[in-house]
């Protein structure tokens, strides 16, 4: 029997002085670690709300439809946003195709060898190039080179060079989340890899790799360097409310690079409208991440295993 | 025709990971329409050996593999072996149930689709097969009304057998079995060593496990494995009454480590 006799049932389970302090420091703990998760959240929400108390005067539907005026001191950002839309818009729709099928290729075909290696590595490195190396790569490469000269298309390339690699890299990840278990089942059916891919992998990854993909619509529509040398402009209007109003053979006019020009550059500036471009900005990309974490709910609630 | 009661063969099987040497010299002989039981202590090389016959290991990596095997009479490294048309006729089924995440009917039809010129299977013939193959596991009436669920989503034993059931409509010869009772209760177990027995004669079964019990339960002929040797192979009640080995006799005797 146990030799501490004097401990009575009605004690047992109380709490000792060593509980107490492990307790205690649990809760610290505990109570540290929430805090800063708030903190992370703290300067979104104080971005956010200083830029809407501020742009709030100027804030419109038209403000969004109609072309800066008066050497950019009044007016909106008509043709800034659909330049943005279309650097957006081509430099994913190269990057995307280009990214997810060299992420097919790496996970489900390649064995490791010196080659795959040496592509790893360059997608590694390449993601963590500074974005103005890209811009001067893209001038020289996409501009002079190829000779597309400073236009929509040369600096849609510069950013989808610059995506590629975390497209690639999301891309990957969500290929590894399909249980390996699966595609041991197809390929012991006789199934090619191809098929296992198409009827297996791909629609069970698919969710992840949209999210993956919609996710660099931020960082394309964000990025001011790539874009200066090689296809946006300081200023250009052009017509309003037409959405096919820009050619991609044609430079453009951006967001990020308005937004530097007018809180820089444009002397007297009506005080709302840089902030309400940075609205414009951050709204429309934190509508894009909102639509692809609804996509990827949706999605999922369609896998089970 | 000697090939006829012959399913598989090796001769001086031996197999890299690499550097590593799993399998060494191994030269068996696997009984036609019997259940063999391969046992042995984990990493002995069991599960390598097991995927060499429907050479799915070359999908795992760097492999490098010398020696013969015959699958039926035929040399599967010969030039003209399709894998694909290998894979159909020797079946795998793994330790942890892998119905893929589509419906009970879909899995069952997954590998005839694959291997069928597209719009080839009508919709009665694949009614006819997914009855067929469902009815032959004894699960038909259990899932009967549940052909369109996600075959993920049934209970541990039925994925089991679904995973047997799914490889019938290939029409195999040999079914490869990588401890397929492990995740499974004791019921479940039962189930699937009854299945096999009953399904015996029909294909040809080659069984890894770690349950020695269950190896002298459901087996004929029972192979043991030491660190990538054959070491036995002898009938199953003879090789764990009197074996003749003395790693084997350790081994099945539970001296072994």
């Amino acid at each position: 029997m146990n030799s501490n006799t004097n401990i009575s049932p009605e004690t047992m389970f109380t709490e000792t002085d060593i509980g107490r302090r492990n307790r205690f420091v649990e809760n610290i703990f505990k109570a540290f670690f929430f805090l800063m998760t708030c903190l992370m959240i703290l300067p979104l929400l104080l971005i956010i709300g200083y830029l809407f108390y501020k742009a709030l005067p100027v804030l419109s539907l038209d403000f969004l439809f109609t072309n800066p005026k008066d050497n950019m001191r009044a007016g909106g950002v008509w043709a800034p946003f659909l330049g943005t839309i279309y650097l957006v818009v081509v430099s994913l729709l190269v990057a995307a195709p280009i990214g997810v099928f060299a992420a097919v290729y790496l996970s489900e075909y390649a064995r490791d060898n010196w080659f795959t290696r040496i592509v790893n590595l360059a997608v590694v490195n390449l993601a963590g190039v500074p974005s103005i190396v890209h811009a001067l790569f893209g001038v020289g490469a996409f501009v002079l080179f190829a000779r597309l000269g400073e236009s929509i298309l040369a600096a849609s390339l510069t950013l989808a060079i610059m995506t590629l690699p975390v497209i690639i890299a999301s891309t990957t990840e969500a290929l590894k989340a399909v249980p390996m278990s699966f595609r041991e089942a197809c390929w012991n059916m006789g199934a090619t890899r191809w098929q296992t891919i198409r009827r297996i992998v791909l629609p069970n990854s698919i969710s992840g790799i949209l999210t993956g993909v919609i996710l660099q619509v931020s960082r394309a529509a964000g990025e001011t360097a790539p874009i200066m040398f090689t296809g946006a402009v300081f200023f250009k209007p052009i017509v309003e409310g037409n959405p096919f109003a820009y050619n991609i053979t044609e430079q453009c006019m951006a967001l990020s690079l308005h937004l530097y020009t007018i809180s820089t550059q444009v002397p007297d500036v009506i005080e709302g409208i840089p902030y309400g471009t940075a609205i414009v900005l951050v709204g429309s990309v934190l509508l894009v991440n909102a639509a692809a974490i609804v996509l990827r709910i949706y999605l999922r609630t369609r896998k089970k295993w | 025709m000697e090939t006829n009661n012959r399913s598989i063969e090796t001769q001086n099987l031996s197999l890299w990971y690499g550097d590593f040497q799993a399998l060494i010299d191994v030269s068996v002989n696997v009984p036609a329409g019997k259940i063999t039981s391969l046992i042995g202590p984990s990493g002995c090389g069991k599960t390598t050996l097991l995927r060499c016959f429907n050479r799915v290991n070359e999908r795992y990596g760097n492999v490098t593999t010398k020696g013969e095997i015959k699958i039926l009479g035929k040399n599967i490294y010969d030039p003209d072996v399709s894998l694909l048309e290998l894979r159909k006729t020797v079946g795998m089924v793994f330790q942890r149930p892998n119905p893929l995440p589509i419906s009970v009917y879909d899995n069952i039809l997954f590998g005839l689709r694959i291997h069928s010129p597209f719009g080839s299977l009508t919709r009665a013939k694949s009614d006819e097969i997914v009855e067929e193959a469902l009815t032959s596991v004894f699960l038909w009436d259990d899932l009967k009304d549940k052909l369109k669920t996600r075959a993920t989503s049934l209970q541990l034993e039925q994925q089991q057998k679904l995973c047997i059931a799914r490889l019938l409509p290939l029409k195999p010869q040999i079914i490869l079995m990588d401890e397929p009772c492990s995740a499974l209760d004791a019921k479940g177990t039962l189930a699937v060593e009854e299945l096999m027995s009953v399904l015996a004669g029909t294909y040809t079964f080659l069984i890894v496990t770690h349950n020695m019990a269950q190896a002298r339960r459901v087996s004929s002929e029972c192979i043991y494995m030491f660190l990538g040797e054959l070491i036995e192979h002898r009938e199953t009640q003879a090789l764990f009454e009197t074996p003749e080995h003395p790693k084997t006799a350790d081994y099945v005797q539970m001296r072994y480590g």
